[in-house]
C-alpha cells in the first residue's frame, strides 16, 4: 500500500498539477488557532507541513522565527503538537502531515519514542533541518521501519556526488532548497536556474517526488507549475503576523491566501 | 570514553566529527555541508604545512605579540598564603584578549580561499573586535553579529569594532546575547556561504570550527610550556591551571600542550559562570549537570528544558553568558581529565577587587571568575604547588559594569 504522501503525488499526476504544500508553525498563535488554520487550509492544500517551533533555529528567517517565538511564548510543548496532529487527523478533510523541525526536539524526546508518537498521532513524514546526510542514515532507516517518510533535503551547494548518494538513500519525497537563503528570503535566483537544478535532480532520480521550497510565494509560484510539489511557508507565517497586528482573523486570511496559491497552479 | 595520547585533542574526533562518539558533529542545514567540507579540506592540509605555520607564526609574533607574559603574583601569593600564584597574561596580546589567535587564523584561511567578506559572532565584544582588527589587516570586509543586550553592556569593544570599519548587526531575538548572535551569524552564512567566510568566536559550532579555534588558541600553552621550563627548569610537579570557560577557547588553548601529563601533576580547572547568587539562571552547563543536546551544530551539554528548547542564561560577564559549551570540554569532563566548577557574579567581582588591590593586573570579568576559584583553592595548597590563572582579557571593556557595581575607584586607572 502506498503511504498517504506518495498517494497524494500519484493522484496529482493525474490532475497534472504540482502538490501544494503549506508550512505553518504548530501553536501559532495558539494551539486552538493553529489547528483551525490547518483545518481551513486543508481545503486547498495537498500536504501540510507543521513546523515544530524551536528557539535557536539556524535556518529560519524573520517571519518563521516570529511565528515560532510566538508559539513558544504561548506555551506550546511537543506533546501539544502531537495532539494538534491527532485532532486534525480526525477532521473530515484531513491531509498528509509532515513535521519540519530541528533535531534537538527529537533527540530530547528520544528517537524511538518520537517515532512511536508520530505514528500514533498520524504524522506521515519528517523534515529535520539540521540532520543532513550521512548523519541521518540511521534515523532515516528507523523512519522507514515505522512507515514514516524521511524527507532528504538538497540545496544548490549539494555536489553531484552527494546528490546521487542522498537521493539513493531517500524515501519517496525529496525537498530541493531553491537558493542559498534562510526561509523567508526573496527569490534571488531566476526560476530558470532553479528549474535547471530541479531537472538535474529528476534526471538522477526520476521516480522520487521532488518538491521545491524557499522563496515560493503568490508572486513566484506560477513559474514552477511543472514541479512535483511546491512549498509555501514564510508568506503564510507573515500573513498570520499581519492579521494579528490588524486584529483580523488569521484563519480566514490565511485560507484566502492558500486558496489563491492553489488557483495559480491549477 | 578515553583520551588518546600523542594525538592532538582537536584531531581525536571520529569521521563524523564526534569526540568520544557523542560530542560535536555537524548538525547543520544541507546548504552548509559544502562550505564546511571545503574548510575542512583546506584546514587539514594547511595545519601541517610548513609555510602556513611559518606565516601564522610571523603574524602571531610581529602583530599579536608573542609570547605574552608569565608573571608571579607575589603580593597576591603573600596575601592568600598557600600555593604560589602566577598568571599568564594573555591580555597582553594585541587587542587585549585571546580571541585574536582564532580571528587571525580564520582571516588567513579566508584570504587563501579567495573570500572577500568575513562574518563572526561576539558576546563580550572581544571576538568581534579581534575579527574586525584581523579583517582590516588582511583586507577583508567584516560583519559582526552581536546581541542588543551585549551591545549596551560592552560599549568600549563596540566602539573599537566600528573604528576598524566593521558592520555591527544588532540581534534582537531571544535573550539578545551571545547565543542569539551565533544563531544569526549562522543564518547569515546559510544565505551567503558562496562569497563569505565565517569565523565562530569560540571552540563551539560545527566540528571544523571547534578544531580551528582550538588549534589557534593553543599558542597560549605552547608559550607557557617554554616559560615554565625557563622559570623552573622543568614542568612543576604540582601544577594547577585555572581558566574561565564560556565556549571554552581560552581554557582549551591554555591546557592543550599539557594534555598528556597525568592530572596529578598538571590539573585543569575550568570555571563557568554561575550567574547572580540569588538567581536560578546560570551559564554553567558542566557544573550544574545539564543534559546533552544540540546547539549551533554540535552535540554538547547545554542548558535546555525537557522539550529541547535552549534556556536563557544570566551572567555578569557577556563572554561567559552562553548556554552551551565546547564539545572538547564535554569530552574532557567525561574522561575526567579536567575538573569544572562555577563562580557567581558576586564572587567574580570580589576576586576582581582582590586582584586589583594586590597586583598591577586588571583581569576582565571573565578571568575574574577563574581568579575567584583559584584564590579560594590556593589557600589550602602547599607552597610548592604552582597555581596559574589565565588572565585572558583586560577589564577595560567592563568599565561601565565595574563602575556601577563597585564605584568609580575601580575604573579610574584604566
Ligand atoms: C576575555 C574573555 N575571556 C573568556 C571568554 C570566554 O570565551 P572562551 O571560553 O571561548 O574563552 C571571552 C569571550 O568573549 C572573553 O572575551
Amino acid at each position: 500500500m502506498l503511504n498517504p504522501i506518495s498517494l497524494t503525488f500519484k493522484n496529482l499526476k493525474k490532475e497534472k498539477r504540482p502538490a501544494l504544500i503549506t508550512y505553518t508553525v504548530a501553536g501559532d498563535s495558539s494551539k486552538k488557532q493553529s489547528l483551525e488554520i490547518l483545518k481551513a487550509i486543508s481545503n486547498y492544500a495537498d500536504i501540510l507541513e507543521v513546523g515544530v517551533p524551536h528557539n535557536t533555529p539556524v535556518a529560519d528567517g524573520g517571519q518563521i522565527q516570529t511565528s515560532a517565538y510566538r508559539a513558544i511564548k504561548n506555551g506550546i510543548k511537543m506533546n501539544h503538537i502531537f495532539k494538534i496532529v491527532s485532532d486534525f487527523k480526525k477532521s473530515k478533510n484531513s491531509k498528509p502531515i509532515i513535521f519540519m523541525g530541528y533535531y534537538n526536539m527529537i533527540f530530547q524526546y528520544g528517537e524511538n519514542n518520537f517515532l512511536k508518537k508520530c505514528k500514533k498521532s498520524g504524522v506521515n513524514g519528517l523534515i529535520v533541518v539540521d540532520l543532513p546526510w550521512p548523519e541521518n542514515k540511521n534515523f532515516s532507516k528507523k523512519c522507514k521501519k515505522n512507515s514514516i517518510n524521511f524527507i532528504q533535503l538538497l540545496s544548490p551547494t549539494t555536489s553531484n556526488k552527494r546528490l546521487k548518494s542522498i537521493t539513493k538513500d531517500s524515501h519517496d519525497m525529496i525537498y530541493y532548497i531553491s537558493m542559498l537563503s534562510t526561509t523567508g528570503g526573496k527569490l534571488k535566483v531566476s526560476p530558470k536556474k532553479i528549474l535547471a537544478n530541479y531537472n538535474k535532480i529528476k534526471k538522477i532520480s526520476p521516480k522520487k517526488n521532488c518538491v521545491i521550497g524557499f522563496g515560493i510565494t503568490e508572486k513566484t509560484i506560477s513559474n514552477f507549475k511543472n514541479a512535483d510539489g511546491l512549498v509555501v511557508g514564510s508568506q503564510i507565517c507573515k500573513e498570520i503576523t499581519r492579521s494579528l497586528n490588524n486584529r483580523q482573523n488569521p484563519v480566514i486570511n490565511v485560507s484566502n491566501i492558500v486558496s489563491k496559491l492553489r488557483k495559480k497552479i491549477s | 570514553m578515553k583520551l588518546k595520547k600523542k594525538i592532538p585533542l582537536i584531531d581525536q574526533g571520529d569521521k563524523l566529527g564526534f569526540w568520544g562518539g557523542k560530542f560535536g558533529g555537524n548538525f547543520v542545514p544541507e546548504t552548509l555541508k559544502k562550505p564546511i567540507e571545503d574548510l575542512e579540506i583546506q584546514f587539514n592540509k594547511l595545519k601541517n604545512n610548513k609555510n602556513f605555520i611559518k606565516e601564522r607564526d610571523k603574524y602571531f609574533k610581529n602583530w599579536i605579540g608573542t609570547p605574552t607574559r608569565f608573571i608571579k603574583l607575589k603580593n597576591l601569593t603573600k596575601h592568600v598564603g598557600g600555593a604560589q600564584i602566577w598568571s599568564k597574561v594573555v591580555s597582553d596580546a594585541n587587542g587585549g584578549a585571546h580571541k585574536i589567535y582564532n580571528a587571525t587564523v580564520h582571516c588567513l584561511l579566508a584570504k587563501r580561499s579567495g573570500k572577500k567578506v568575513i562574518i563572526g559572532d561576539t558576546g563580550a565584544g572581544y571576538a568581534g573586535k579581534m575579527l574586525s582588527m584581523a579583517a582590516k589587516k588582511f583586507g577583508l570586509k567584516c560583519k559582526i553579529f552581536m546581541g542588543a543586550k551585549d551591545i549596551a553592556r560592552q560599549q568600549p569593544n563596540v566602539k573599537a569594532m566600528k573604528k576598524n570599519g566593521a558592520d555591527i548587526i544588532p540581534v534582537y531575538s531571544g535573550s539578545q546575547t551571545l547565543v542569539d548572535a551565533v544563531s544569526e551569524c549562522m543564518r547569515y552564512w546559510v544565505a551567503n556561504c558562496d562569497t563569505t567566510a565565517m569565523c565562530v568566536g569560540s571552540t563551539v559550532g560545527p566540528a571544523i570550527f571547534v578544531r580551528i579555534c582550538g588549534w589557534s588558541t593553543s599558542q597560549i600553552s605552547r608559550e607557557l610550556k617554554v616559560q615554565l621550563m625557563d622559570e623552573f627548569g622543568d614542568i612543576p610537579k604540582k601544577l594547577k591551571l585555572y581558566n574561565c570557560v564560556g565556549g571554552g577557547s581560552s581554557s582549551f588553548g591554555f591546557w592543550n600542550e599539557f594534555m598528556d601529563y597525568d592530572k596529578k601533576q598538571v590539573e585543569f580547572i575550568g570555571v563557568e559562570a554561575g550567574g547572580p547568587a540569588n538567581s536560578k539562571k546560570h551559564a554553567a552547563p558542566l557544573t550544574y549537570g545539564s543534559k546533552i543536546g544540540i546547539l549551533h551544530g554540535a552535540a554538547q551539554y547545554v542548558n535546555q528544558n525537557s522539550d529541547g528548547q535552549i534556556e536563557e542564561t544570566e551572567s555578569i560577564s557577556a563572554g561567559l553568558d552562553y548556554p552551551g559549551i565546547s564539545p572538547l570540554h564535554c569530552f574532557l569532563k567525561d574522561t575526567k581529565r579536567a575538573r569544572y566548577t562555577a563562580a557567581s557574579d558576586e564572587e567574580a567581582l570580589k576576586a576582581y577587587q582582590i586582584v586589583t588591590k594586590y597586583e598591577n593586573l586588571r583581569p576582565s570579568l571573565e578571568p575574574s571568575h577563574a581568579f575567584s576559584v583559584a584564590i579560594k583553592e590556593a589557600k589550602k595548597l602547599s607552597k610548592n604547588t604552582i597555581v596559574i590563572i589565565n588572565s585572558c582579557g583586560d577589564a577595560y571593556k567592563d568599565r561601565g559594569i565595574l563602575e556601577k557595581k563597585l564605584g568609580k575607584k575601580y575604573v579610574k586607572s584604566n
